[in-house]
């Protein structure tokens, strides 16, 4: 094995398992990463199926309230954790690399372990659904004590596997760094760089600053559970308060984590199907980082009912309403791109489309749960449950979907089948809006979260919830046959795959061939 | 290209950043504290006496009304409650109570009260001169004890605050080795 790892290095992969496992080429790393969401997306996707289930009709049918408080929990941190930033990193090395002109990623080996340390972290999360006691059962959000005295014993495999969530995590935010710092080809200049380089230099700095604070307050929880140090205990002079205000210092920036690089996309895809450059490319950089610097100072919004005092309410509110601003001049240079451009409707721009319009309105709930006052009623309702996922699922997930189908012919070479694509984007489009929508209503209404019962003039709303759960759920698998048919054969891509494409990793041939940019090209 | 040596610098800067920032998320939990105590933010009450002679002058000519809550964390099943549930002071005036408590089980227990107060503006302007919570409080079996308290409210207080509510919460620190004993001894309730 090791003799042919050897001698085929420097012409194309091994063969066998070998090359996945002992992979350090940033392509067969991009793809298990994607993989490996995808997995987690179906995963995390039956849970939430199982929660819809539950709520399709009041009182209790399927599955006991702890196990339901399990399934929210696992839903929210595989979705978080598994599904949206794996896929993310995955499209980072893949694309990268090609896109600033780069031979490979910066540390080729650390990539290989930031890879394979996820199966094993996410293995051990899902275990602990079989152990006696049950799975975390406190939300994705774990809030002390709720997370420390009062967890199931499983709670330490918890801790364990966000530290190793969060290890990898920081280590694929090193690399990407450094790609993009050192390794740019020459006449690359940092204003010269794709819009989703940018997006990720500074999602990966993000990395940087929050995931060591959330392996700080899970390191907290640890020792309050089994070293009797008293962070969150008030009996010993602790303040469950503060969890929530580290857990949120973390919290805060980790949404914009799964934003921004979604940002990069669409507006990649967007210049491309509109058949112009990207309006406003320097505002967008600028908004990009005014809007990660924001992120550090609006933490609190997520506890306006905590009892804060009015100065820091008014505070967190004005803040957090402030980050509309830039989040508005990207919408409005998206828009602006498409004005008057030749446009065409592929897979790829119905989904960037669709982000642009539906994260928009998943942002205009966020300034009405910004507004301190009326967050009183909102809290802890299904307003709130609409909100983020109509910025995660319609916002991040969909700019995935888009990036997969816009690149996928550059990875494999062969065009996807474009009317499957096709109707897997309104499958999920609808989908979507079934099932996010109405939670707006029942959230306004006082339907409170995370709970497996609800009062009888709810249940309308919950059963349309979730019909359109199972309709985006189910259509997934649309995608799936479309993406592996997709790798099999299909339509020869050429070098430029689309019409108004333009960038480096669009002068490499599909498919990008395992090595690529071995010699540095020139950027004029 | 000397790309190997900036990879070096970049990957240090970066894990010694990281190692900075888990540095932080600790420092947070002092000055979250020292936050409150500048501020005053929060309701956080100091768990230190105030001086007597450092009282000011007295206040005749308003009075504050000041509200005594007592809470029982849950599963705390000692009876917890104030002397006077409502009083009527002025700043500066020294004023004494106490808040009556009940171990109602049969095993020896310690309990720890930690205060509250609201609004949290007040809470820089509330001294203790005397409080149970600046320590544990064991009680026997059925014992019933008046656990002192001596306040004075400051009389730079500000004129637009009438009401001061100082709640306790009481919370249960007996050591497991102890409550073991004391199931062991004979039923809990």
């Amino acid at each position: 094995m090791n003799s042919t790892v050897a001698a085929t290095h420097h012409h194309g992969p091994a063969s066998g398992i070998g090359r996945w496992l002992f992979t350090t080429n940033h392509k067969d790393i991009g793809t298990l990463y994607l993989w490996f969401s995808f997995i987690m997306f179906l995963t995390g996707g039956c849970m939430a199926l199982l929660i819809r289930a539950e709520l399709f009709q009041p009182g209790l049918q399927l599955i006991q309230p702890d196990f339901f408080n399990q399934m929210t929990t696992m839903h929210g941190l595989i979705m978080v954790f598994g599904a949206v930033m794996p896929a993310f990193v995955g499209l980072a090395n893949w694309m990268i690399p090609m896109m600033v002109g780069a031979p490979d990623m910066a540390l080729p080996r650390m990539n290989n372990w930031s890879f394979w340390i996820l199966p094993f972290a996410f293995s051990m999360m899902l275990l602990t659904l079989f152990m006696e006691g049950g799975a975390p059962n406190f939300g994705w959000t774990f809030y002390a004590p709720l997370s420390t005295t009062y967890a199931p014993p499983s709670v330490t495999y918890f801790i364990f596997a966000v530290h190793m969530m969060g290890i990898s995590s920081i280590m694929g935010a090193i690399n990407i760094i450094a790609t993009i710092l050192n390794l740019r080809a020459p006449g690359m200049t940092l204003m010269k760089m794709p819009l989703f380089v940018w997006t990720w230099l500074i999602t990966a700095f993000l990395l940087i600053a929050v995931m060591p604070v959330l392996a700080g307050v899970v390191t907290m929880m640890l020792m309050d559970i089994h070293f009797g140090t008293s962070f969150f205990n008030a009996a010993g002079g602790g303040d469950p308060v503060l969890f929530q205000h580290i857990f949120w210092f973390f919290g805060h920036p980790e949404v914009y984590i799964m934003i921004l690089p979604a940002f990069g996309i669409v507006s990649e895809i967007i210049p491309t199907f509109a058949r112009k450059r990207l309006f406003g490319y320097a505002s967008m950089v600028y908004a990009t980082a005014s809007i990660a610097i924001l992120s550090f100072v609006v933490w609190a919004h997520h506890m306006f009912t905590v009892g804060l005092p009015l100065a820091g309410e008014l505070f967190f509110m004005f803040a957090t309403m402030l980050i509309a601003v830039p989040t508005g001049v990207k919408v409005f240079n998206w828009v602006a791109t498409m004005f008057r451009g030749s446009m065409t409707f592929e897979t790829p721009m119905l989904f960037a489309l669709a982000f642009v319009v539906l994260f928009t309105i998943g942002g205009f709930s966020g300034l009405m749960l910004a507004i301190a006052p009326v967050d009183f009623q909102y809290h802890d309702t299904y307003f709130v449950v609409a909100h983020f996922h109509y910025v995660l699922v319609p916002g991040a997930v969909f700019a995935i979907m888009a990036g997969a189908y816009y690149w996928l012919p550059k990875w494999c070479g062969n065009y996807y089948n474009e009317t499957m694509g096709k109707v897997h984007f309104w499958c999920s489009f609808i989908g979507v809006n079934i099932t996010f929508f109405p939670m707006h209503f029942i959230g306004l209404a006082g339907m409170p979260r995370r709970i497996p019962d609800y009062a009888l003039q709810f249940a309308d709303f919950n059963a349309v919830a979730t019909v359109g759960a199972f309709i985006f759920g189910f259509s997934q698998l649309i995608f799936l046959y479309n993406v592996i048919s997709c790798i099999r054969k299909g339509k020869q891509a050429s070098a430029e795959v689309w019409e108004g494409s333009h960038g480096l990793e669009w002068t490499i041939p599909s498919p990008a061939p395992y090595h690529s940019f071995s010699e540095p090209p020139q950027v004029k | 290209m000397n790309a190997p040596r900036n990879h070096k610098r970049t990957v240090t800067t970066l894990i010694l950043g990281c190692v900075l920032m888990f540095g932080f998320g600790f420092a947070l939990v002092p000055l979250y504290d020292v936050f409150c105590r500048v501020t005053g933010l929060n309701g956080k009450v100091e768990l230190v006496p105030a001086h007597p002679e450092k009282l000011g002058q007295v206040d005749k000519t308003r009075q504050v009304k000041l509200q005594l809550v007592a809470v029982n964390n849950e599963t705390m099943p000692w009876r917890f409650k104030p002397e006077n549930s409502i009083v009527e002071l002025s700043p500066g005036e020294m004023y004494q109570t106490a808040y009556i408590a009940r171990n109602l089980t049969s095993g020896f227990m310690i309990a720890q009260a930690v205060p509250s107060v609201s609004p949290s503006e007040a809470a820089p302007y509330l001294n203790k001169i005397n409080c149970f919570c600046f320590e544990r409080q064991p009680l026997l079996a059925q014992e019933e004890k008046a656990m002192p308290l001596v306040l004075s409210v400051d009389p730079e207080l500000p004129k637009h605050i009438h009401t001061i509510t100082l709640s306790y919460t009481l919370f249960d620190i007996t050591p497991e080795s102890e409550q073991v004993a004391a199931i062991g001894g004979g039923s809990l309730r």
